[in-house]
């Protein structure tokens, strides 16, 4: 195990940076979309409900089979793999967004409009600072969703450790088949929490004093 | 989050007097044109055909029973609620098609507890609006400072504080610091006291007097507690539903005078013992007493009261603060007097109400209580007999005198409704009003 380790050591490294880079690219796009996509929609109930019903159907979708599906339009390589990690990270933090854009007191959007602040700079300045924990825990939570699924994008070749995992699967008995798995498993797991830990010190940085629980 | 810059976007869209100059202007004057309020699928106006003058300077109070469209009424003026018919001229300007949002900046909003932003310091609270105005920097964080001593918050305390992190009562001065934060003209309140302990709440009532008193700012202020409106009104404005103006007129002649039976009801018992918080001490003629300096012989007093007429003797020590209180049994006990500070004497001073007077009165052994004033230095006595005149004093003056430059009020569309709104039968009051009589 050691050894298999020692020996490819540089190429776990580059290939866990791969992987950690992809899944949070994506997920940086994710928020924008979910967070854009909340902005558009909380105000009105029968949006709302359309978001939180695409967001509860799109996680029954089996990732490896929208990965396979994707092959014909987008062939292998980087632009599937992006298309597979973003659309599911995006599903927890649009319903966390809406949730948490929806829940804000109207006293608060009330007092807000009153002194005169436009509907855009209520959004900006009052509801998404006063979402944003909410928004950020469902960040979190794609983000430890997406860590496993972008191994899965191996499959269409895309980047990052899932590499380990698939060839390691596919020769399964033969020699270092094992240790190619685990690594690439162990190694995913490493990244999730360093990206977690990473979120958590984002949330200290970016939640103001006044609302942090 | 914080924004450093000042917010660059500023629809400041025609309002000419929104600009620097007019800043100065202390108040201005609303008046609210045949203003009605629908809303769709419901039958009967909210708001139907008021006509009212809101004139400058003036804190005018909107009562009434809960759904009267008292709250709907005032949040037409800064158009949070759209009128459907009807003009809102505020200072002569009809704003009723200016943009919204740069009206509102012209006019401060305080509602139930505040309404802070939970994210942002209390600094940043109060600084929104001068921000989105594009005031600099430096002039915003004096401004800030400034708010907060006028609303009696250490700034070096609070500046950085969080409103979760202030007490009710706190936040809600914090919300009226936002409100002034721009020095508008008017200020609109929505129930402002409703979330705070009865005594919290005397003492921002208190407070937002003493403001009004420096600033004179037109206030617009929403409440359902008739006693409030009297504390805090110049002019008492009386709903009942659909926004139908009852009765418009000041709380002393609303007092003497309820224009029928839905104020009377309203009003609620004991209109006289409310008519005593109108009035305060020093407006009264209070009556002189015996007084002496302690280590004078109490038979010196005693002969001095019988030559007045009087059972009591007031000590007064050398700055003129009272000491004791003596009765003639008390003195003929005594052979001088001495300089003990009697610390059940009823004291009252000359800027309290007529009602704190006769409370700490009702209490005292003698019926009576002293009268202090500047230094707590003895002005004079006040007794039952001394409220009653001025009372009676009050009510007369109220019914015979036609308040000067009353403001208009009324509905156009039902232009009886002041003098006769309901035909028959005994007023529909909601069951609130008639349990908050004995509060």
């Amino acid at each position: 195990m050691f050894e298999f380790v020692g020996s490819r050591f540089d190429q776990i490294l580059f290939a866990s940076w791969q992987h950690f880079s992809l899944v949070a690219q994506c997920l940086i796009i994710a928020t924008v979309l979910a967070v854009v996509t909340a902005g558009l929609v909380y105000r009105s109930p029968a949006l709302r409900s359309a978001a939180n019903s695409v967001s509860a159907i799109g996680l029954t979708i089996p990732a490896f089979a929208l990965v396979g599906l994707l092959i014909a339009p987008f062939g292998f390589g980087v632009v599937p793999a992006v298309i597979v990690v973003v659309f599911f990270a995006v599903l927890p933090i649009l319903r966390n967004a809406v949730v948490g854009l929806t829940s804000i007191d109207r006293s608060v959007i009330e007092s807000a409009r009153g002194i005169g602040m436009t509907r855009f700079q209520v959004l900006r300045r009052i509801e998404l600072p006063m979402a944003w924990p909410v928004i950020l825990a469902g960040i979190r939570v794609s983000a430890q969703m997406v860590m496993g699924i972008a191994a899965i994008t191996a499959y269409v070749l895309g980047p990052g450790l899932g590499g380990f995992i698939f060839t390691g699967l596919s020769r399964l008995g033969g020699a270092n088949s094992l240790e190619s798995v685990v690594t690439g498993i162990v190694a995913v797991i490493i990244l999730a929490l360093i990206l977690d830990f990473l979120l958590v010190g984002l949330g200290r940085l970016t939640i103001s004093r006044g609302i942090r629980v | 989050m914080s924004d450093k810059a000042p917010s660059t976007q500023l629809p400041d869209t025609g309002s000419g007097s929104s600009a620097d100059g007019g800043r100065s202007i202390t108040g201005a004057s609303i008046l609210l044109d045949k203003v009605t309020k629908r809303y769709p699928g419901q039958s009967r106006a909210a708001v139907d055909g008021l006509t009212m003058e809101i004139p400058a300077g003036k804190i005018v109070m909107l009562v009434g029973p809960s759904g009267c469209g008292k709250t709907t009424t005032l949040k037409m003026i800064n158009r949070l609620i759209e009128p459907t018919e009807g003009r809102i001229v505020l200072d002569g300007d009809d704003v009723t098609g200016i943009n919204g949002d740069s009206l509102r900046r012209r006019i401060g909003y305080v509602i139930q507890a505040g309404g802070l932003f939970p994210h942002m310091s209390v600094a940043a609270n109060i600084a929104i609006v001068p921000k989105m105005l594009g005031w600099s920097r430096d002039r915003i964080a004096a401004r800030v400072d400034e708010l907060l001593e006028l609303v009696s918050l250490d700034p070096v305390q609070y500046r950085d504080r969080y409103p979760r992190e202030l007490s009710g009562g706190q936040q809600q001065r914090v919300g009226v610091a936002r409100a002034l934060a721009a020095d508008p003209p008017v200020l609109l309140m929505d129930e402002p006291f409703g979330a705070v302990d009865p005594i919290t709440r005397v003492r921002l009532q208190d407070e937002l007097i003493s403001i009004q008193h420096e600033l004179q700012k037109t206030i617009v202020c929403v409440t359902h507690d008739f006693d409030e409106a009297v504390k805090l009104g110049d002019w008492i404005a009386i709903f009942t539903e659909g926004a139908q103006l009852v009765q418009y007129d000041t709380p002393e002649r609303i007092l003497a005078e309820p224009a029928n039976e839905f104020v009377e009801n309203f009003i609620g018992s004991g209109a006289g013992l409310k008519q005593l918080t109108l009035t305060r001490v020093n407006e009264v003629d209070l009556q002189s007493a015996v007084t002496a300096e302690p280590g004078t012989l109490a038979s010196d007093v005693l002969s001095r009261l019988d030559e007045r007429g009087h059972d009591h003797a007031v000590i007064l020590d050398s700055r003129n603060r009272p000491l004791q209180w003596l009765s003639r049994r008390q003195l003929s006990r005594l052979e001088r007097i001495g300089a003990d500070r009697d610390a059940r004497l009823p004291l009252v001073g000359e800027r309290a109400s007529l009602n704190d007077a006769l409370d700490i009165m009702l209490v005292s052994s003698v019926g009576a209580a002293l009268v202090t004033g500047g230094r707590d230095s003895f002005r004079g006595v006040i007794d039952v007999e001394t409220i009653m005149d001025a009372i009676s004093k009050a009510h007369e003056h109220a019914r015979t005198s036609h308040a000067h430059g009353k403001p208009v009020g009324i509905n156009t569309n039902s232009m009886d409704a002041i003098t006769a709104p309901r035909p028959a039968g005994p007023e529909p009051l909601p069951p609130e009003d008639g349990s908050r009589d004995g509060e």
